[in-house]
C-alpha cells in the first residue's frame, strides 16, 4: 500500500490504527485507570444516593449538582477513551462533539423552563 | 494508535479524494448514527426532566428500587448498582478487545470480546429481574393488572394516582436501553462468530471490532446517564 494516510479508500485508515505490543501497555494502563475512575465514582454516587438524597433537605441541590458533574465527568472519560474520540482526528472530534452539546443544552434549557412553568401553573 | 504525520500539499489539499476526517466510511458512519441515537435518548431524558420539573410529586427511587434477589433486606439502589458495574466491566472488556485487535492477537479479542457478550447478556437478565420486581408493585406480587406496576396503573405515586408519567418514563427510558443492549449483545456476538473464524485476522485489521465496540461503549454511556436522571436525580 501506498505510503498515504489521506485517502478515501476502503478501510485504508485501518490498518494504520494498529500499534505495537509496547504501545498496547501503555494503552491497557489508561484503560484501566479509566476503569478505577469510573468504578469510584459510581461507587461514590450510589452512597450518596442511599445516605444524602433527602428530598426535603437544603443539602440537596448540592448533592443534585454533584451527581450531575460526576455524571459528566464519567461521559467525559468514556467518550474520550473508551470510544477512542480523544485521539481522533481533531475535525472529527468537533465535528461530533459541538453539534451535539449545543442541541442538547438549547432543548435543555427550553423543556426544563417550560416544565417549571407548566408546574408552577398546577400548583 | 501511530502517530500520523500529514504533510498537506497545498497545491492539491483540495482536489478531493481527502478524508479531513482521516476515519474509515463505516466508523465515521457508527459515529454519525450514535449522534443521532444520543439526541434521541436525549430527548428521552429531557422529557423525563420535564415530568419530573412539572409533576405534583415523583416517587423517590430508594423508596421503590430496594429490592435484591433472594433477600427481603431493604436494599436501596444496591441492585441497579450492581447493573451499573456490569455494565462498566463489560464496557472495559470491550474496550481491551479494540486494543487486542490493534496488536491482531485473535486469542485475546476472542477472550474479551466473549466476556463483553457474557457482561451484556448478565445485563439483559439483570433487567428482567428488575422489571418483573418492578411491574409487581409495592405489594411484591405479580397479581392481577389492577394493582400492578403498567403503562396504564402507577402504584407507586398513592397521592397522585392518575400521573401515570412514572411507571410510562421507566418503561420508555429502561426499555429503549434494554432493547440496545439487547441488538448490542447480539452483534457483539455475530462479530465473535467472525473473530473466531478469523475473518479479521485475514483483512489484517480489527475495525468491524472497533466499530461495535463503539456502539456497545455508547450503550454504557446512556447508561451512566439513565442512572443519574432516572434513579439518583
Amino acid at each position: 500500500m501506498e505510503n498515504r494516510d489521506d485517502l478515501i479508500v476502503n478501510d485504508s485508515y485501518a490498518p494504520l490504527s494498529n500499534h505495537t505490543e509496547e504501545e498496547g501497555k501503555a494503552i491497557r494502563k489508561k484503560i484501566w485507570f479509566v476503569t478505577i475512575l469510573l468504578s469510584v465514582l459510581t461507587t461514590v454516587e450510589i452512597f450518596m444516593g442511599i445516605y444524602l438524597s433527602d428530598r426535603d433537605a437544603s443539602l440537596w441541590p448540592v448533592v443534585k449538582w454533584a451527581f450531575i458533574i460526576m455524571t459528566v465527568v464519567k461521559a467525559f472519560y468514556i467518550v474520550m477513551e473508551f470510544m477512542h474520540l480523544g485521539h481522533e482526528n481533531k475535525a472529527l472530534r468537533r465535528y461530533i462533539i459541538i453539534p451535539y452539546i449545543f442541541f442538547i443544552i438549547y432543548m435543555m434549557f427550553l423543556i426544563l423552563k417550560e416544565g417549571f412553568f407548566v408546574g408552577a401553573g398546577y400548583n | 494508535m501511530a502517530e500520523h504525520v500529514e504533510n498537506v500539499d497545498t497545491a492539491t489539499a483540495w482536489g478531493g479524494g481527502r478524508s479531513p476526517f482521516r476515519a474509515t466510511y463505516g466508523k465515521m458512519m457508527m459515529w454519525f448514527f450514535l449522534v443521532s441515537d444520543a439526541l434521541t435518548f436525549g430527548g428521552f431524558l429531557i422529557a423525563l426532566g420535564f415530568a419530573k420539573a412539572s409533576a405534583e410529586s415523583w416517587p423517590v427511587a430508594e423508596k421503590v428500587f430496594f429490592h435484591f434477589p433472594l433477600t427481603h433486606a431493604n436494599l436501596p439502589l444496591i441492585y441497579v448498582a450492581l447493573m451499573t458495574f456490569i455494565l462498566i466491566v463489560s464496557s472495559v472488556t470491550m474496550v481491551l478487545a479494540v486494543e487486542a485487535g490493534h496488536r491482531m492477537d485473535q486469542k485475546g479479542v476472542q477472550k474479551w470480546l466473549g466476556w463483553t457478550v457474557v457482561g451484556g447478556a448478565i445485563f439483559l437478565i439483570s433487567q428482567g429481574w428488575e422489571w418483573s420486581t418492578f411491574i409487581a408493585g409495592p405489594d411484591g406480587m405479580i397479581s392481577t393488572w389492577a394493582d400492578n406496576a403498567t403503562l396504564t396503573n402507577n402504584p407507586y405515586s398513592p397521592l397522585n394516582p392518575d400521573d401515570l408519567r412514572y411507571t410510562n418514563f421507566f418503561f420508555f427510558v429502561t426499555g429503549f436501553h434494554g432493547f440496545h443492549v439487547f441488538t448490542g449483545v447480539l452483534i457483539n456476538f455475530l462479530v465473535f462468530l467472525q473473530v473466531k473464524k478469523g475473518v479479521y485476522q485475514a483483512r489484517g485489521h480489527y475495525e468491524m471490532v472497533e466499530k461495535v465496540g463503539l456502539y456497545w461503549h455508547f450503550v454504557d454511556l446512556v447508561w451512566v446517564f439513565v442512572f443519574t436522571f432516572f434513579y439518583l436525580v
